[in-house]
């Protein structure tokens, strides 16, 4: 089976600032992953990277073995919830039929199929009876849900989430953690930037550390293990004995 | 004035659906703009839209309206898109860049204006106009053209609506589904920017923004859905339009510009102070009512433990008791007065209070409630 | 040069400098827009005064308008406060209705009173040099010259007195607070110079173009230099010369001197913008050629050093894949390679590149951090 994500020689870099450099990834189809890194460590970005929203230097990004901008359907993504205006005009069915906007096209209007995925997905999420509620009224761990119900509305085979347990309530991270157990045994594959380094080996198969390059990517019991964690957090990154750090393809 | 005579009278008639057409339109647009917090933008646009109004003017030689807007239009879009560029390519912050964009093509204008007043075709006197809006000046053949640009503005805002919408609200979600969330930044202003030109002759180049952000400021406080909002600022922005400009067209030395914003601002007040669920006056009555609730519910559970504490239900306790019970909070006396209006706490002696029967029972209930 | 126009001059460059000292800290705050609000608005304070005292030449109209000045901020700031509507938002409702007020009034003034509409956009410095303050029978000079003068004095004595307070409640308001600064009061004492300073350069120039004096000069001065004290000084001296140059202009043109000299300002901006020595369009873009190479060299060297030792080394370092994988087209990897091989990074041979000594410690210094 193709992978998920194969990444190759990809650098972004902010006018003259290399944001990442030379990063060789890759990621199998089904599992759920984590990518783990200090602050500015390039793991928003490398997400960005692989959904075009910032143009990379260099390098290229398959998904499923072919360019994203064929695969634009594949993959579905949940960015960070700070940047959101709460006090627009919408409300929570409103936000999660966005998710399919993707798959309207231009000019088409969402009807009622549209309505019911969306009311479907917010049932998986426990959000049904808050669909017509005004999104401001929401707390923190009701919006992240919404954002949830918006991704599975998606149906993506690929999932890109920009640190999801970021700031929830217990219930939500459970309902979180679940969604992606879910997801798994769909055979989807979930690319999650996290932030808690103690929950990484409970909910996740597969890491990648990343700190402008990629210091370590694998299967979470052989690649999370502290000379890694140091090597990737530690401030300074030497660089190993040549050869390459392990786990790029 | 006669409420509806004016419809009789060509000349008003004119005048008011053409300045309803351009608060329309503006209503529309204005609620994008309000909603991306691009409202001094609008400002920034009509005011810089005045050296194209000049220049139009000193390389055609005609003061035809089209020619004029087109000339208003080309140097707001460029100011625009000035202000936009000068943002992301310089560490100027966009406040500064509007700033910049505005005052300096503005001032270029009245530069232009008072250069055309000294020549010897002194036959601009009509762009003095532009200044602070005269609708009067209105021809039915303008509002006309006006009321197909408007149209095509709305008809686009309609037929690329959900595009739009996701954009405005989350434009890093709108980019991962493939939309072009540039070029539809780019319409938006645009249309924006047509918005805009088709009033300055009524409502003048200083004003025009106001237009712009009032109406959709006001919507916003009625509606929780976007199709509202957008419709009735629509509604407020025609309604504003017409009033001014039949209001400013029966007096005489007043331009229409101010008494437009006058209207405008009339029912924006109004919006924030009274609608329902967001206006200031109706959340503060609901405050109290809230605080009054909370508070009654707090003493009496204090009456209620009082009570326990004592053979004799009858007991009394003095009023500053419950007080500092409360923590010093201020209203505690409002609190006992009316629990006894309720039948649930009765006054013994001077200052003494004690519970009832009834709410001994309302206690217990709420006791229950919250374990 | 007549001593009216060198008298214009003066005024012009009094106003222009009193209003840049401020107009600095309002850039830095991100409240342009603030000066926008206050130049309408203050109309209404001087329409307001003149019903008073029925004369232009009153100092309560400076006051009123000053006052309101201040007044326009704690309202839009009210509004704001209300939840309902964002700050920029606000600052587009608050001011227009002060102004329309005012125009109106104004259009409402009993005939024979009057008071044009184009002076208030224009301000009247042409005609400034008649007015004179004769005290004791002593001609002191046009009586702009004196106010513009004083505000121009009290500003700096103001920014030079409070200059580190200003600095701090700035760039760290928290620290301020900390500090025992309150941050409230110097917002509120810097928003009252901007409004005297609006209303001292509203006579000169008119309500519009006041906002062109806060802001634009700073803006330039902002593009060139990165230490408070010098962008202050560089935003005098921008304003300064706008006003000498807008003045010139207006001359040559026959055209408003307000006008004029935010066009001068303008186009000193642009010039800021193309021409500043580090941050400036031209700079920019020579220094992104440059280092479009050193950074091409530095990719080069990354990647090799990547890839050697390991199985796909052969592939890797050869040139043609490294044009796919790096996206060079052909002319640019072979001038790329050029580069590097001079810099004594690489090594050619047989249409693959080996990595020098020098080339591996570049690779390595790149990616510490």
């Amino acid at each position: 089976m193709r992978p998920a994500i194969q990444i190759e020689d990809l650098t972004v870099a902010y006018g003259d600032t290399p944001v990442l450099w030379d990063v060789d990834l890759e990621v199998p189809s089904g599992v759920l992953a984590a990518v783990v890194g200090p602050n500015g460590a390039g793991k928003t970005t490398l997400m960005k990277a692989i959904l075009r929203l910032v143009e990379p230097a260099a390098g290229r990004v398959l998904v499923e073995g072919k360019p994203y901008a064929e695969q634009r359907r594949l993959v579905g993504y949940v960015p960070q919830r700070g940047s959101i205006d709460w006090d627009f005009p919408t409300t929570v069915l409103d936000v999660v039929t966005m998710g399919r906007y993707g798959e309207l096209g231009l000019f088409r209007r969402p009807g009622r199929r549209e309505r019911d995925l969306a009311m479907e997905a917010l049932a998986e999420v426990g959000m049904a009876d808050l669909a017509d509620r005004h999104i401001s009224r929401l707390s923190g761990g009701q919006q992240q849900r919404v954002f949830l119900a918006r991704a599975i509305v998606q149906d993506a085979r690929v999932y890109l989430m920009d640190e999801p347990f970021q700031g929830v309530d217990a219930t939500t991270e459970r309902a979180i953690v679940r969604l992606l157990r879910d997801f798994r045994r769909a055979g989807k594959t979930v690319i999650v930037v996290h932030h808690d380094l103690q929950t990484v080996e409970e909910y996740f198969d597969w890491v990648t550390l990343l700190n402008v390059r990629v210091v370590a990517a694998g299967p979470v019991q052989e690649v999370f293990d502290e000379e890694n964690l140091r090597a990737t957090y530690g401030g300074r990154i030497a660089f190993a004995a040549p050869g390459g750090p392990p786990g790029d393809a | 004035m006669d409420l509806l005579g004016w419809w009789s009278d060509y000349t008003l008639r004119t005048v008011a659906l053409g300045t309803a057409t351009i608060g329309a339109t503006a209503g529309v647009l204005g609620s994008f703009a309000v909603l991306r917090r691009q409202s001094l933008l609008g400002d920034t646009i009509s005011h810089a839209a005045l050296p194209g109004i000049a220049l139009a003017f000193l390389l055609t030689g005609t003061k035809a309206l089209p020619v004029l807007i087109a000339g208003a239009a080309v140097a707001g879009w460029l100011g625009a898109r000035a202000a936009g560029g000068l943002t992301s390519v310089t560490r100027l912050k966009s406040d500064a860049a509007l700033g910049v964009v505005l005052s300096v093509f503005f001032g270029f204008g009245l530069m232009l204006l008072t250069f055309i007043q000294r020549r010897p075709d002194a036959t601009q006197a009509g762009l003095d106009t532009f200044l602070f809006g005269q609708a009067a000046a209105l021809l039915q053949r303008d509002v006309v053209a006006m009321a197909a640009v408007g149209a095509a503005a709305v008809s686009l805002v309609a037929l690329f609506w959900k595009e739009i919408k996701v954009q405005t609200f989350d434009p890093g979600f709108a980019a991962s589904i493939g939309l072009p969330v540039a070029r539809l930044d780019l319409l938006v202003t645009t249309l924006l920017v047509a918005a805009i030109v088709i009033g300055l002759e009524s409502v003048g180049v200083v004003l025009m923004s106001a237009l712009v952000v009032a109406p959709a400021a006001a919507a916003r406080q009625w509606t929780d859905h976007l199709s509202g909002m957008v419709v009735l600022a629509a509604a407020f922005g025609a309604v504003s339009g017409a009033s001014g400009a039949l209001i400013s067209a029966s007096a005489r030395h007043l331009p229409t510009g101010p008494v437009v914003v006058l209207c405008a601002s009339l029912i924006v007040v109004v919006s924030l102070l009274a609608a329902p669920a967001r206006g200031v006056v109706i959340r503060r009555a609901r405050d109290r009512r809230a605080r009054r609730r909370f508070g009654t519910r707090a003493v009496l559970s204090d009456l209620y433990a009082l009570a326990r504490q004592h053979d004799d239900p009858e007991h009394a306790h003095a009023a500053a008791v419950l007080e500092a019970m409360s923590g010093g909070r201020s209203g505690v006396r409002g609190d006992l007065e009316e629990l006894e209006r309720r039948g649930m706490a009765r006054r013994a002696g001077d200052d003494g209070w004690f519970i009832t029967d009834a709410g001994r029972a309302r206690a217990e209930r709420e006791l229950e409630e919250t374990s | 040069m007549t001593a009216a126009q060198l008298e214009i001059q003066a005024i012009a460059v009094c106003a222009a400098v009193a209003c840049a000292v401020p107009g600095s800290f309002l850039v830095l705050r991100r409240m342009s827009l603030m000066s926008d609000a206050i130049a309408h608005s203050m109309l209404l304070g001087i329409v307001l005064a003149f019903y008073v005292v029925r004369s232009l030449q009153s100092p309560l109209l400076v006051v009123a308008a000053a006052l309101t000045g201040v007044a326009t901020v704690a309202l839009v700031e009210a509004v704001a406060k209300t939840q309902l509507v964002r700050e920029d938002a606000a600052i587009g409702l608050v001011f227009p209705l002060l102004f329309s007020v005012a125009v109106v009034l104004i259009a409402r003034l009993p005939s024979g009173v009057h008071l044009d509409a184009d002076v208030v956009l224009l301000g009247e410095l042409a005609f400034a040099p008649y007015e004179r303050w004769i005290a004791f029978g002593w001609d002191l000079g046009p009586k702009a010259l004196w106010v513009t003068g004083t505000i121009l004095v009290l500003n700096v004595a103001f920014v030079t007195a409070f200059f580190k307070e200003l600095e701090v409640t700035t760039f760290d308001p928290g620290l301020a607070a900390a500090l025992g600064m309150s941050p409230v009061v110097f917002h509120y004492g810097l928003m009252g110079v901007v409004s005297v300073s609006a209303v001292g350069a509203f006579d000169a120039v008119g309500a519009v173009l006041v906002i062109a004096l806060l802001i634009v000069p700073p803006s330039a001065a902002y593009l060139l230099t990165d230490r408070l004290q010098s962008m202050i000084l560089v935003a005098a001296a921008t304003g300064a010369l706008s006003a000498i140059a807008g003045f010139w202009l207006a001359h040559w043109l026959d055209a408003s001197i307000a006008g004029s000299m935010a066009s001068a300002a303008g186009i000193l901006f642009l010039l800021a913008l193309l021409f500043a020595p580090d941050r400036g369009l031209v700079a920019a873009a020579r220094r992104r050629a440059r280092r479009r190479w050193e950074f091409a060299h530095t990719m080069l060297a990354i990647h090799l050093f990547h890839h050697e030792g390991t199985p796909q080394a052969a592939r890797e370092s050869s040139m043609r894949h490294l044009g796919e994988s790096l996206r060079w087209n052909d002319d640019f990897r072979e001038r790329a390679v050029a580069g590097a091989a001079e810099r004594g990074l690489v090594t050619r041979h047989d249409g693959r590149l080996t990595l020098t000594d020098a080339g591996r410690d570049l690779a390595r210094r790149a990616v510490v951090r």
